[in-house]
């Protein structure tokens, strides 16, 4: 049996090892925060044509939403709800983007008449057509998993476009950005 | 007015912290040792400090005031109060402000009662934890400021992650934070001894007890995590290798081997450089976890406001930090590595063979969750998990688990394998035993079976120390050890338990039907809308019965909740002693029939009980140390008065 000392003096360089690690973990994570990772999440839906649906009006004087609606020229559609606070944030970007000449159909998601009417009020009305979605089935039915969410379709009614979350005012360009590239 | 006051003392605190650093590194010179007086109570009046910022961030949250950025973006006004409070730490500001307020009082802690170590050793610690604590104030104070004011003042908040709006989740963050941050004490003793070159038993007798407690508070918090994790995200798992576990895992993996070793440098006075080493370590590791939670360079299910300025700040104090530390390590070691030698059969091996054993688990982890990273660099994109890290971590889990149960038998500096042998007889055919069993039971799953035969083996054998003495004289920190290393086997049953026998059934079922997993019956019996302070729900009522017994019902809830909107599933869970039925109540399928998650788990609760009984451990251990501590304090000043009154 013989005596050990497992930290004997040794090798100079092994007391460097510590730190030659850690830079080699700085230049990772160095290299990591300077390429920002692509977390985005493509729907599957996205280079799909819209499903059929007919959604009754959801507002008074808002006639409602065909599927077939979409067409001729490249729309937005977005989802949202009275209930929704993000929805709340996002109505004067969307009211910006239809003051751009952007045409935006709403789909409302489970909701009341009055609340929606009050809603609109409020915040706000920059919608040509409101569907009333009052089951969620047509949420489900083109990928959207929350509200708000705002989807680019173009003249031929197929899904360009998904804008999970709601519109920041940077992402106004963005969206008439990707109304244009759907008009080419 | 509050929030201005706790800006302003937030100030103050920083600036008492730089005046720690330059009074406590000048009263190491010859010239300056006039200002070591100072340093204590700077060091006392800066953790006062920074208390009250943390109280008036707290008073901000519990009366809402939404002219606070902070309270507008990450509270409401409809929120229990009990969230409110939480939500001072449930986001980043909060939570950095609550890791400064930490570091502020454990340094003003051991400036009030640390009196082991010499004057000279003591100052340079409190420098260094000054230094450390500077950067995030800085941090705090340029990046982050947590009182900054909103105009116009919004109507209503933004609400909390629901998610987190759970009793378990609220002290969830402050009892890691105890952990991550009480490590910082050893970091600053690792420094103070480095500076000073004293290393020694006195050393880590000092730094011992901070690093138990602040180990106490990690471990439960990585247990109380888990089970958190366990029944809120409502997938019946436990343990997800997700970077941010492995955040909190790493330091506590770290601060284990540093426990163990500052063992032996206590006892033994070997380990020297090591334990320093350890010393440093640990703390980097909850830098580092906070710095890769923080900076959003990895995808992780836990989504925290990410900012990559914020993650460049981070870093930099990391490279000021650890690089720093790591090159005084590299400049020093020289002169602490030499201490006692040991045999190769002794305690102080099986201790080496655990530090060695534990780093090794640690680098697994390391490389584990910065490997996406890595392979990120060359364009591809790959996901970690269990397939890499449950294996790699048993190559070295497993003969560490063999050693605990061999270790504590064998005598400090040198001993024969032969003299313990009769001991380890009954361990080890029960292991065996075990092994033949599982292997039958749980055919094919070779980490559950290995599991299986070594908890019962180990549970034993963690209780051999207290053989043949009497256990009313057994001391504390012997307890301690004996009682964390049961928590050992526990847990490792139950985790063993979970894999091996879990049965699992997703069913549709509509009001009345019945359906059966393991040896349970359920019934469905209705679906009722309830609704909480600001969520509304679903709620099944499920009767549950046991193997033909009475029914017991049970209730899981699918909740929406509107601030922000959420859906979140609530699970249900039934403990009994050998285990837990878990349920999960899923979406409504057009033909009206409920989908249903249903889950037998036998004997899993043991997992958590595990974690509590180590924790447990480490307390008894604590207080075993600080008691014999303050009664030799006792005893050296009633000689020092004596001698006193004999000198008049």
């Amino acid at each position: 049996m013989s005596e050990t000392a497992p930290e004997a003096s040794g090798m100079r360089w092994t007391r460097w090892l510590p730190l030659a690690l850690f830079g080699l973990f700085a230049v990772v994570v160095t290299w990591g925060l300077v390429h920002p990772k692509d977390d985005t999440v493509r729907s599957r839906f996205v280079g799909q044509p819209l499903p059929a649906f007919d959604l009754p009006a959801a507002a008074d004087g808002k006639p409602g939403l065909v599927s077939a609606d979409f067409a001729g020229k490249p729309m937005l559609l977005n989802v949202f709800a009275s209930w929704c606070i993000p929805c709340a944030a996002e109505a004067p970007q969307l009211t910006q983007l239809a003051a751009a000449g952007a045409q935006i159909n709403g789909v409302a998601i489970r909701d009341h008449k009055e609340d929606l009417a009050a809603f609109l009020a409020r915040n706000g009305n920059p919608y040509v057509r409101i569907g009333a979605d009052n089951l969620g089935k047509v949420q489900l039915a083109i990928g959207s998993s929350g509200v708000p969410e705002t989807f680019v379709i173009d003249g031929k009614g197929v899904i360009r476009y998904q804008h999970i979350g709601d519109i920041r005012a940077e992402d106004v360009p963005m969206l008439l950005g990707k109304l244009k590239e759907a008009g080419q | 007015m509050i929030a201005e006051f706790g800006l302003a003392a937030l100030w103050f605190a920083a600036a008492l912290a730089l005046l720690q650093l330059v009074a406590g590194s000048l009263a190491l010179t010859s010239r300056g040792t006039a200002l070591a007086a100072l340093v204590r109570p700077i060091a006392m009046v800066q953790g006062a400090l920074v208390l009250a910022t943390f109280a008036a961030l707290l008073w901000v949250f519990a009366v809402t005031d939404l002219s606070v950025k902070l309270v507008a973006m990450n509270s409401h006004s409809a929120k229990p109060l009990l969230y409110k409070i939480a939500g001072a730490w449930g986001n980043h500001e909060g939570s950095m402000l609550l890791w400064v307020t930490v570091m502020g009082l454990a340094g003003g802690f051991v400036a009030l009662v640390e009196r082991r170590l010499t004057e000279a050793n003591m100052m340079a610690t409190l420098a260094g934890q000054a230094f450390v604590a500077l950067g995030f104030y800085a941090f705090l104070l340029f990046a982050s400021n947590p009182f900054e004011r909103l105009n116009p003042v919004p109507a209503e908040g933004q609400g909390l992650n629901p998610l987190l709006q759970d009793p378990g989740l609220a002290f969830h963050p402050p009892t890691l934070y105890l952990g991550y941050v009480g490590l910082s004490i050893a970091f600053s003793f690792a420094i103070g001894a480095l500076v000073t070159r004293e290393v020694g038993p006195a050393f880590a007798r000092a730094m011992r007890p901070w690093v138990l407690g602040a180990w106490i508070f990690l471990t439960l918090g990585i247990t109380a995590g888990s089970y958190w994790a366990y029944y809120e995200l409502g997938w019946g798992g436990w343990w997800f290798w997700d970077p941010v576990e492995n955040a909190s895992l790493m330091p506590w993996l770290a601060a284990t081997a540093l426990l163990h070793s500052a063992g032996v440098l206590a006892a033994r006075n070997a380990l020297r450089a090591w334990t320093v080493m350890l010393g440093v370590v640990a703390f980097s590791m909850s830098m580092v976890g906070t710095f890769l939670v923080r900076s959003g360079i990895l995808t992780s299910v836990h989504a925290f406001a990410v900012d990559p300025k914020r993650g460049t700040f981070i870093l930099g104090l990391l490279a000021i930090y650890i690089g720093g530390a790591l090159t005084l390590f590299a400049l020093r070691a020289a002169t602490v590595t030499e201490g006692e030698r040991f045999s190769v059969t002794s305690r102080e091996s099986a201790l080496v063979f655990n530090n060695v054993m534990l780093t090794g688990v640690l680098g697994i982890v390391l490389m584990g969750t910065l490997y996406p990273l890595v392979t990120e660099a060359f364009g591809e994109k790959v996901s970690v998990g269990p397939p890499y890290f449950n294996p790699m971590g048993a190559v070295f889990v497993v003969p560490m688990l063999i050693v605990l149960a061999v270790g504590p038998l064998l005598r400090w500096r040198r001993d024969s394998l032969k003299r313990v042998r009769l001991s380890l007889l009954a361990p080890g055919v029960i292991a065996l035993g075990c092994l033949a069993a599982a292997i039958v039971l749980a055919p094919g799953k070779v980490l559950p079976i290995i599991g299986l035969a070594l908890a019962p083996a180990i549970a034993l054998a963690s209780l051999l120390p207290l053989r043949g003495r009497k256990l009313r004289q057994v001391k504390l920190p012997l307890w301690g050890m004996v009682v964390a290393h049961f928590g050992i086997a526990v847990a490792l049953f139950g985790m063993a338990c979970d894999s091996a026998f879990t049965t699992e059934r997703l069913v549709a079922m509509r009001v009345g039907d019945t359906a059966s997993v393991g040896p349970w019956q359920i019934r469905l019996a209705k679906i009722d809308p309830v609704a909480g302070p600001n969520w509304t729900a679903l709620e099944a009522t499920l009767q549950a019965g046991y193997k033909g017994s009475a029914p017991i019902e049970t209730h899981p809830q699918a909740r929406t909740f509107w601030a922000p909107v959420q859906n979140t599933a609530e699970s249900a869970l039934l403990t009994r002693w050998n285990g837990q039925l878990y349920t999960v109540l899923g979406d409504e399928a057009e033909d009206g029939r409920w989908q249903l998650r249903l889950w037998w788990k036998p004997f899993v609760p043991m997992i958590w009980l595990g974690g509590m009984l180590i924790a447990l451990g480490g307390l008894l251990a604590l207080i075993g140390r600080v008691w014999s501590d303050v009664r030799r304090a006792i005893a050296r000043d009633k000689i020092a008065y004596r001698r006193e009154r004999q000198g008049r």
